[in-house]
């Protein structure tokens, strides 16, 4: 392995904020960037995947119709049924697009060539919890009535001197800190796992350029970190994609509930 | 009389300070998790969704911590 992979002063040492805005790809304006394109890429990765493999369904399933049906079922059994409920099921589509969505944008976090997850921009999982937002508040004026959905929503059962104390705390909580949580919590997790990946790799050349023996065993160890990290934001991006679907889960639950 | 002399930003200190109370947390819940299920294994998959949603709820005041701790910080110009 050559010494100087890198210059010293290429490094952007040491990882920034600034290093989550890439450059545009036509021009100067920052329109179609990296970000546009990977998720062009998640939409028709979805598009083939449920299109494609749900065209002619089989009985005895084709390999695509299969991974579609399994994720759907998934989906359906572990959080349209145990968390909704009976009336669930017609949620599942939604769930799983939104799911299998989140996923795939948080895979180019580690995918070689991409190795950035949109996710680390907070514009892309605010729109997606602006969408379970609104059918959140929807499904409940729609199942429960506007009345009964505020009042479920807004009173607890306490005595009525304390009712104003509750209800702006029982507002704030469920209709601003619940949407901001969602976007913020996939966000904070995209961008901190990349934050990571950035300080054990970049940490690794900047150790080689330190240019002594001792600093080069260290950053042999400084890699091996950055391959662990990357496997376990693997797993995070499962999870967070998970966590995502199962509050949104939660939400209709609570929305479809005559009771809390 | 200067005693000491510190230059820089206090922000990743926030932070740390920020991620305890979460870390006990999500401790608990694990905590929690495991045990319920050692005392009793068929439960595991019932009580798995309550584990990710305890999880990802005590997990999200950890990453209101490091949002802010960009926020508030003062990058060197």
């Amino acid at each position: 392995m050559s010494v100087s992979i890198l210059a010293k002063e290429d490094l952007p040492w040491p990882p920034k904020v600034e290093d989550f805005y890439l450059d545009p790809l036509v021009g100067t304006d920052p329109w179609v960037t990296k970000f546009t394109i990977m998720m062009w890429i998640a939409v028709a990765g979805l598009i083939v995947l449920f299109a494609v493999a749900l065209r002619k369904p089989k009985v005895v399933p084709t390999k695509g119709q299969w991974i579609a049906e399994s994720v759907m079922d998934f989906v359906r059994g572990g959080i349209g049924r145990e968390i909704i409920g009976s009336k669930g099921d017609r949620f599942v589509p939604y769930l799983t697009v939104l799911f299998c969505f989140i996923v795939f944008m948080n895979l180019f976090g580690i995918i070689p060539l991409a190795q950035i997850s949109p996710m680390t921009h907070i514009a892309f999982p605010v729109v997606l919890a602006i969408i379970s937002y609104v059918m959140y508040i929807f499904v409940g004026i729609q199942a429960q009535g506007p009345g009964k959905f505020f009042k479920n929503h807004l009173i607890l059962p306490a005595p009525w001197y304390l009712q104003p104390l509750l209800i702006p705390i029982e507002f704030f909580q469920n209709f601003i800190v619940r949407p901001v949580t969602l976007s913020v919590r996939l966000f904070a997790n995209m961008f901190a796992g990349h934050l990571i990946l950035l300080v054990f790799t970049l940490g690794g050349f900047m150790l080689i350029n330190a240019g002594t023996a001792f600093t080069y065993g260290v950053s042999v160890v400084s890699f091996a970190m950055a391959i662990a990290m990357t496997l376990f934001e693997f797993f995070v991006a499962l999870l967070q994609a998970y966590v995502f679907v199962l509050l949104t889960g939660t939400w209709l639950q609570g929305a479809l509930a005559d009771e809390h | 009389m200067t005693l000491a002399e510190l230059t820089g930003d206090i922000s990743s200190i926030g932070y740390g300070l920020a991620a305890i109370g979460p870390g006990i947390g999500v401790g608990i819940v694990f905590a929690a998790y495991i045990q319920a299920t050692a005392r009793q294994p068929e439960s595991a998959g019932l009580t798995r969704a309550y584990l990710f949603m305890g999880f990802a709820l005590s997990e999200a005041l950890a990453l209101f911590g490091l949002a802010l701790a960009f926020v508030f910080s003062n990058p060197p110009a």
